[in-house]
């Protein structure tokens, strides 16, 4: 995804000077072509995420649209503090971009995973949230990010996803995309979830199953029609993401689904565990250690569609 | 009166004036920070009266030089100094810290002209200038980027990031003004943490530093006037102030951090601001 990114990142600043990027000390040989094709439009702040937060805001204030880039847990948590007050209470144009959602940055330890980082930042008012499916999915949200007026945090996977639409998309900000369509479970999955959200429907289709997988890569706002449908219309509704259970998008639907009163919907969140993951391990094996492979999801899904006597 | 041309002597007549609308909005509004904010009014003074570029409606204009109060709580005096410089009439003052007013405690952008960055936590201010300050440079505008600090916001690690890379970045548009007041919150500030030598960490780190008295316009006005001190480095004056200058029971005293002057101390304050 991140390569998605630099690239649409290179055509856009080709044709908007406004556009800077920030890196905190990150991005050696990914960014490089960006740096050396617009020097005057990209900053190493150095190992300074704070910094780079606060630098980003003045640099809006003063008419720039600023995208920051760095690990997930820097990008966001380190300087949190300048992501409320200096971005967001200013409503500034700056695009906060993170690599390495969930366990992306597996063998580098939890100090580099990234599973509460929607939490908080879906809970700061004026930003919007946007996780990305695949590198199609990242390269527009790259381009409605810059064109999006107020904070954003895009969260991005790392290298390597697969890419899952077929052509480019008109990618909207809260707006879903429905991969594949279906009429009796629906998977709702968010940022690098999705190649295995598809994987789990193809095993569930198999078995006589319809199933419908979205792709809703807006975690804030939601889309809200969408989603209403998808509660009212489905027996059962797994939202999937590789995120913490708490304060993610399996959050995010569940309160909306509360607040809509919708007593009859079926709704199990798919996601990461309360607690932190000190296993060594690549990203597929903590992936597995937390019943987030294909396998796993698709059990949990028809052990649980069991439980609802929904089959 | 053009109160961009004022003289030296029209200027220490609105550095009285000020205070007492600082004594008075902290007496009427029972707020604290009265000391933080005498401690920086000349500062102010010197710049909004004459070392910066600035205009009542025009302030924010690109060509313009940016003011950031990155001790926030300072605000008092900021306010009292932009309602004296006609950004905003007088009477507003009486809108400080009540419900529903439009000025508040620290200072928040939009609420009326002049603030442009909301502050208020230690630390942002220098952060968000310095971005300012690369825009400036990069639209070869003239502006110029104040930023008034406190020395016990030094004790934020954020401030040093700033630091360093405003050096790195040669922003000889970046002004900082550290209200040296020596005083921080729960105590002297070479007591609380060692921020002494305060003038050579600055220099260390790339800035051109000069110190000055803090309460001299004067000296501070001929200062600030020869900024950059050096071509191609930020600029940082070391303002010796005192925590509650101009109340002789507030000077140099922890308590008027806090404290809130009674009716009786407010009237022995206005005995020593006398209008001359």
């Amino acid at each position: 995804m991140r390569n998605a990114f630099v690239k649409r990142l290179i055509e856009l600043a080709e044709r908007d000077k406004s556009l800077m990027l920030l890196t905190g000390d990150l991005g050696f040989k990914v960014l490089d072509q960006f740096r050396d094709l617009y020097p005057k439009q990209f900053l190493n702040i150095g190992v300074a995420e704070a910094n780079m937060a606060g630098i980003a805001a003045g640099l809006a204030l003063e008419g720039k649209r600023p995208f920051t880039y760095s690990i997930a847990p820097f990008a966001t948590m380190r300087c949190y503090e300048q992501i409320r007050n200096d971005i967001c209470f200013h409503k500034a144009n700056v695009k906060i971009v993170s690599v390495g959602g969930g366990y992306s940055y597996g063998n580098n330890g939890p100090t580099h995973h990234a599973l509460t980082d929607i939490a908080i930042m879906r809970v700061l008012p004026e930003m919007t949230v946007v996780c990305p499916g695949d590198p199609v999915e990242a390269a527009g949200a790259t381009e409605a990010a810059l064109n999006h007026e107020g904070p954003v945090y895009l969260r991005l996977g790392r290298s390597n996803e697969v890419v899952l639409h077929e052509k480019d998309l008109d990618f909207k900000i809260g707006k879903g995309i429905i991969l594949r369509e279906g009429k009796e479970i629906a998977l709702i999955s968010t940022g690098n979830m999705l190649e295995i959200s598809l994987k789990a429907a193809d095993v569930l289709c198999a078995s006589g199953l319809s199933v419908r997988v979205v792709s809703l890569h807006t975690v804030k706002p939601l889309d809200e029609p969408l989603l209403k449908e998808c509660l009212e219309n489905f027996p059962a509704v797994f939202t999937i993401e590789e995120h913490s259970i708490l304060g993610g998008l399996g959050s995010a639907v569940g309160e909306f689904m509360v607040s809509q009163d919708i007593k009859q919907a079926k709704l199990k969140c798919i996601a990461a565990p309360d607690y932190t993951i000190h296993e060594v391990g690549s990203h597929e094996y903590l992936r597995k250690i937390c019943g987030l492979t294909s396998d796993q999801i698709t059990y949990t899904i028809q052990s649980t569609i069991k439980e609802w006597q929904l089959c | 009166m053009n109160k961009a041309q004022m003289t030296l002597r029209e200027i220490k007549t609105r550095t009285t004036i000020i205070r007492r609308h600082v004594v008075q909005m902290a007496a009427e509004a029972k707020t604290s920070h009265v000391g933080s904010a005498l401690s920086c009014v000349d500062i102010l003074c010197a710049l909004y009266f004459r070392v910066m570029k600035t205009h009542p409606q025009k302030w924010d204009e690109p060509d313009y030089d940016r003011f950031i109060l990155s001790k926030g709580h300072g605000v008092m005096a900021w306010f009292a100094t932009l309602a004296e410089r006609d950004f905003f009439d007088v009477s507003l003052l009486k809108e400080y810290a009540v419900d529903g007013g439009r000025l508040g405690e620290h200072p928040d952008h939009g609420t009326v002209p002049g603030i442009k960055v909301t502050t208020g936590s230690l630390g942002h201010g220098l952060s968000v200038g310095l971005g300012m300050a690369i825009v400036k440079k990069i639209d070869q505008s003239p502006s110029r980027i104040f930023v008034v600090l406190s020395d016990g916001e030094c004790n934020e690690g954020s401030v040093w990031e700033a630091v360093m890379y405003a050096a790195h970045q040669k922003l000889d548009n970046l002004v900082v003004i550290i209200d040296f007041n020596k005083m921080q919150a729960m105590g002297r500030s070479p007591e609380v943490n060692a921020i002494e030598p305060l003038a050579e960490k600055w220099k260390a780190f790339g800035w051109a530093v000069e110190e000055v008295d803090g309460h001299n316009i004067e000296n501070m006005v001929t200062t600030l006037e020869r900024i950059p001190f050096m071509k191609g480095k930020p600029s940082v004056v070391i303002a010796h102030t005192v925590l509650g200058k101009g109340v002789s029971f507030m000077e140099d005293d922890l308590l008027w951090h806090y404290q809130i002057p009674s009716a009786e101390q407010v009237k022995q304050a206005f005995e020593e601001l006398k209008l001359l």
